[in-house]
């Protein structure tokens, strides 16, 4: 039988649902396939819900995670099995069989509410692992307060069995005969996230972890975060006093094959420490004192060159290059620091607090999946995958993403996420929707003649509302409330037969308003939505009334004003609901095609993969060949052989049928939103229409190139080059190369400085590249880098401990004192840089200088303006978010790729060009998008075309239609609000927050209808 | 000045980051005056100067919007401009003889449910030194 004629299945398994396996899931999901999303804890969210900000917009961490949780948790495809683990994986690629442990949770995760009446009860403390044991939780608990699925779970290890939880727990949730379970799961693919730990410094003596006041830095983000031990205030462990001097020790577990027995560098430590300083000042009452201990600052990511001098220049942050090599705690809980500085003059220096910047290794899950599913891992236990193919493993149809495969920062995790997925339903594209669920659901009923008939459900939540507040009182009070046909309490109104129950009053009392009196809209209006919806009201006749969180969980010592504080909140829910009206959302129809502007490598691989998913493709390159930059590439940095593979995509997608190449194009118009853009084509020389081709999404990989110096003799001397010169030497005329004794390599040449204030990214690497390279070759060579940092983040730092073993010589030097050129009468070149140790200016004759040119963007204002896609100030294209939508324009349906979004390697630029099909994917698997809801409507009648929407829109979605008035495309508008607030003619409102809606709400606070009228 | 006054405290606060915030309070059991009652907007950038100056003439006592930290809004700049409205009524209202202070802006994080319960405290207690609101209440 052959592989076309075997059985493809529709759904897939992820396994780890940290901020990877989340993303993974959710653009399969998105993209017709149904997700089993297995994790080993009760909840999902991983290392980063820990997190309290993010680098380097310092973003809180849980915000912008919080809304992907709450999609993974509603997902009607995707099944989230949390307390389990991938036991076995049987058959093959497109029809596996996967057998999954389920542990026992002791409690019904269908049954419990959330509301942690068993928590309050139970007796026992244990360890708060989410808090990094820096405080206690108890044996019944939840992770965290944002946790997905919102549930309890009973530790057992800590659990005394004393019966109180199951005898408080109204739901009857509480199961202590929970047995572990085996369930078995047909999957077509899989993909692996289990992420990564952190190193634990306990398995060192010399860095004093058990003094209370030396933390690591993941202990540390939990002391700055809002919802940590210490409520976000800065304090030490030792004796809660505010510290006043804080170091930060890099590489604690990473770049050490003594300490820790780990090579690699681990990618983020540089970044969060800096971020951990600057924001330990912000939550400081007085002059913080904060040093970094460091080896190189890796700070070689979008925007973190700038971070790093803001830290540095702004906020007075110390950076000390030096190893620590002791730290001996003295009196007071203060800890002394002896290191050596560069110029050998050793120091001692008092901290109050010691903050570890410990590295990532592979989950404990990293190797026990490897053993059972037959991977291989690397050298450092991490997943081992290649350059070409970044996402895949050793296995057919078994696929990786984020930490587990090597260290790594969130957008680059989310991003090969997203190219997981892409390529993990490639081959599965024909059973897409096959094993999805849709939900059926009965027709709207038409109430727009009618009176408002409201029904009020008042939630006891066990005894969360009902111990504190009066919930009978609320309820009678409710009836008096003008509209109201019904009120009812219910001991939990979310329950699976309150919904039931709930339904059939709608239809039997024809209510056409629901009001929820009872937890938050946050974590409950979408499951109500969906109720109202079953029984044929449309989902936006809804308002809810939030008297738990922020009502009788807030104001327990005073039952009487929580009272009377939800009849107020009760009789505002009450008045919106009378103006609320059902929303439509229209759908548009979808065109299956992609337009990918670019035909480099990401472009390629974009068009690949998006005809490999079923889906036209479109490739539109603006010279007259395929392959922009890779021409002229030699290696990758595992040494990867790229000509070779070059030639075999250009046919791969010279010859796919559903690829439709342009060559000597632009694109010159393009209108449309998303899932139907329309882009007209010219060629590039006569200017003459090529095509106009409908697409849903489009993608784009304009690429980047290298800098030309100016300046060391560059242009002028044969043996001065950069590296593409020096690749392209090697290929053509290696002589011209092998024959020189002495070769010099000058690191960040025009990077890295005003002009450009942005690290290259590739350059550390590929120069160790070609050094080894080199001395390999001709052992006798003298090799001088000159350097500022060495940035061979991840385990391209095998690469540079390689370097140093075969004697390649690294001076570094300091951006005010770069290396001088000179050249002697005689025509002889010599190199003078001041040597860091020796603290002497050394002098060397090269016969070759070979510079680490700076990765520029290509230049396309004319077609970034065309799509008003944005760039920042160095040209780069700039993505949604830089964590969680690094794939992805702010403007609906387009994405982008490779370098042209930041200096990358080949493997980093395959990546981001598979997850940019998965996200277009998203878009075109469906026949249609609904779009409408809440979002801004114009009345034209009103609009004085003043324009002022036009401004205020931060999308730049209103526009003057030919109409002679606004027009804002329900497809486009993001919902926020803000032109309506600024329009001076009232001309536009917010669907669902409407001024006479809000209004009404807020005069509801201060009038008592039922007693006044 | 009464001694038992209770103020009515009206707060506009943004999905993403206040209204998560004030419901994270609650999940940590934290305590503020029941005086606040919440509208939530899904950005602070909705707030209209209008649903200020009608709260202030419904009779509230004090009126806020607490929107993202800056330069965090899920809009891009929401809060700023609702900033500026919240500057504007203060304006406003000060030229017509009420205190400019009962009307004010805060910024946090979703992931501050301490601080949501600290500005409930303290808007709760500057209110109630401030007294009642000078405004006549309509005959309803």
């Amino acid at each position: 039988m052959t592989l076309a004629e075997k059985r493809k299945l529709g759904s897939v398994l992820v396994v780890g649902a940290g901020v990877a396996g989340i993303q993974a899931s959710l653009d399969m999901a998105n993209s017709g396939f149904y997700v089993h999303l297995v994790d080993r804890s009760p909840s999902v969210g991983g290392i980063m819900a820990q997190l309290d900000k993010t680098f380097p917009t310092n973003d809180c961490a849980m915000c912008v995670i919080s809304p992907f949780l709450v999609e993974v948790g509603r997902h009607l495809n995707i099944h989230v099995i949390p307390c389990s683990e991938l036991e076995r994986l049987d058959g093959e690629k497109g029809d596996f069989k996967a057998t999954i442990v389920n542990h026992p949770r002791y409690i019904d995760t269908e049954k419990c509410t959330g509301c942690g009446q068993c928590r309050q009860v139970c007796p026992v403390v244990a360890i708060n692992e989410f808090n990094c044991g820096l405080d206690l939780r108890k044996a019944t608990y939840i992770p965290y307060p944002q946790a997905v699925p919102l549930a309890y779970a009973i530790d057992r290890n800590a659990c005394i069995g004393c019966g109180m939880c199951e005898k408080v727990c109204l739901a009857g949730a509480v199961t202590y005969d929970d047995k572990t379970k085996i369930t078995e799961l047909e999957v077509g693919s899989v993909i692996l996230a289990p992420g990564g730990e952190m190193y634990d410094p306990k398995e060192a003596d010399s860095w004093s972890y058990s003094h209370p006041n030396v933390v690591t830095s993941l202990e540390f983000e939990r002391i700055l975060s809002a919802s940590g031990p210490y409520r976000g205030h800065l304090m030490r462990p030792y004796d809660r006093e505010e510290p006043e001097k804080i170091a930060w020790l890099q590489c604690v577990g990473s770049r050490d094959i003594n300490r820790a027995k780990n090579s690699h560098c681990s990618s983020v430590c540089c970044m969060y420490a800096i971020k951990q300083t600057m924001i330990a000042k912000e939550h400081s009452a007085h002059e913080l004192d904060t040093a970094i201990f460091y080896m190189d600052m890796r700070t070689y990511g979008k925007d973190f060159d700038k971070y790093y001098s803001r830290a540095k220049e702004e906020r007075g942050v110390r950076f000390i290059r030096s190893r620590v090599h002791s730290i001996e705690p003295v009196e007071n809980g203060n800890l002394r620091l002896r290191y050596v500085k560069e110029s050998g003059e050793s120091v001692e220096e008092i901290f109050n607090m010691v903050v570890l910047s410990v590295g990532f290794k592979p989950s404990s899950g990293v190797e026990t999946i490897a053993k059972k599913l037959g991977l291989t891992l690397n050298e450092q236990h991490f997943f081992r995958t290649g350059d070409i193919r970044p996402v895949a493993t050793s296995r057919d149809g078994v696929y990786v993403c984020g930490v587990s495969h090597g260290p790594k920062d969130i957008p680059q995790s989310v991003m090969e996420a997203s190219a997981a997925a892409s390529v993990a339903t490639s081959d599965l594209s024909s059973a897409r929707w096959s094993a999805t669920r849709t939900p059926q659901l009965p027709p709207e009923t038409d109430f727009s003649k009618m009176v408002p008939r409201i029904g009020v459900f008042v939630c006891n939540c066990g005894i969360n509302i009902g111990g504190v507040a009066d919930v009978p009182a609320i309820r009678e009070y409710a009836k008096t409330l003008p509209h109201v046909v019904h009120v009812e309490d219910n001991l939990f109104t979310c329950s699976q037969d309150t919904q039931e129950r709930m339904k059939q009053v709608i239809r039997e009392k024809n209510i056409n308003r629901v009001v929820v009196a009872s937890c938050s809209p946050r974590t409950h209006e979408p499951l109500f939505q969906e109720t109202i919806r079953e029984a044929g009201l449309n989902k936006y006749l809804f308002e809810m009334a939030n008297i738990r969180d922020q009502n009788t969980w807030v104001h327990k010592n005073n039952p009487d004003l929580a009272t009377a504080k939800a009849k107020d909140l009760v009789r505002m829910a009450v008045a919106k609901a009378e103006y609320i009206e059902p929303l439509h959302q229209v759908k548009l129809d979808v065109k299956p095609a992609v337009l990918i502007v670019g035909g480099g490598v990401a472009g390629m691989e974009a068009a690949l993969g998006a005809a490999e998913q079923g889906f036209q493709a479109y490739l539109v390159e603006k010279t007259d060949t395929l392959g922009g930059m890779a021409h002229q590439l030699r290696k990758t940095w595992q040494g990867e052989d790229i000509p070779a593979y070059l030639e075999r995509l250009i046919k791969d997608v010279t010859n796919h049928s559903k690829i439709q190449i342009f060559l000597n194009t632009k694109p010159v118009h393009f209108t449309g939103t998303i899932g139907s853009f329309t882009t007209t084509l010219n060629d590039i020389h006569t200017g003459n229409p090529n095509g106009i081709i409908e697409h849903g999404a489009a993608i784009l990989a304009t690429g980047g190139r290298e800098y030309r110096p100016e300046g060391y003799q560059y242009g002028n001397r044969p043996d001065v080059m950069t590296h593409l010169d020096l690749d392209q030497a090697m290929k053509d005329t290696p002589a011209t190369v092998m024959n020189a004794d002495t070769i010099v390599f000058i690191q960040c040449v025009g990077s890295r400085n005003s002009d450009r204030p942005y690290c290259s990214r590739v350059c550390c690497t590929h120069t160790l590249k070609n050094a080894i390279e080199l001395k390999k070759i001709k052992p006798g060579m003298n090799i001088f880098v000159m350097y500022r940092d060495v940035r061979s983040y991840g385990f391209r730092e095998s690469l540079y401990q390689e370097a140093r073993a075969l004697g390649v010589h690294f001076i570094r030097f300091d951006p005010e004192n770069p290396p001088q050129m000179n050249i002697a009468e005689n025509n002889i070149l010599t190199i003078t840089v001041t040597d860091h140790i020796l603290q002497r200016p050394i002098v060397i004759s090269p016969d070759l200088v070979v510079l680490a040119a700076a990765v520029l963007p290509n230049e396309n204002k004319e077609l970034f303006e065309l799509f008003k896609v944005p760039v920042n100030a160095e040209g780069f294209l700039v993505e949604a978010h830089a964590k969680l939508r690094p794939v992805d324009f702010g403007s609906e349906g387009l994405f982008l790729a490779g370098l042209a979004h930041y200096p990358k390697s080949i493997d980093e630029s395959i990546a981001q060009a598979r997850a940019a099909v998965s996200r277009a994917v998203t878009i075109v698997s469906k026949d249609g998008i609904m779009v409408g809801g809440v979002v801004a409507a114009v009345n034209p009648d009103r609009c004085a075309v003043c324009c002022t929407c036009v401004r205020a829109c931060p999308y730049g979605i209103p526009f003057i239609g030919n109409e002679g008035h606004a027009v804002i495309q329900q497809a486009e508008c993001h919902g926020c609000g803000v032109c309506v607030s600024e329009c001076p003619g009232k001309a536009i409102t917010l669907q669902h927050f409407t001024d006479q809606q809000l209004i009404a709400k807020t005069r509801a606070l201060f009038y008592q209808p039922a007693m006044n009228e | 000045m009464s001694q038992d006054f209770e103020p009515q405290i009206l707060a506009f606060c943004c999905k993403y980051c206040a209204y998560a915030a004030a419901d994270l309070a609650g999940s940590m059991r934290l305590n503020y005056p029941p005086n606040i009652k919440v509208i939530q907007v899904p950005c602070t950038g909705r707030v209209d100067i209008i649903f200020l100056l009608r709260a202030i003439e419904e009779g509230a006592d004090g009126v806020y919007v607490a929107g993202c930290l800056e330069g965090e809004c899920h809009f891009v700049g929401g809060n700023l401009r609702a900033r500026k409205r919240v500057n504007y009524v203060k304006k406003t209202l000060a030229e017509l003889g009420i205190e400019p202070e009962r009307v004010e802006m805060f910024n946090l994080s979703s992931a501050m449910g301490p601080r949501f319960a600290e500005i409930a405290i303290e808007m709760t207690d500057r209110i109630k030194k401030l007294g009642p609101t000078p405004v006549c209440r309509l005959a309803g």
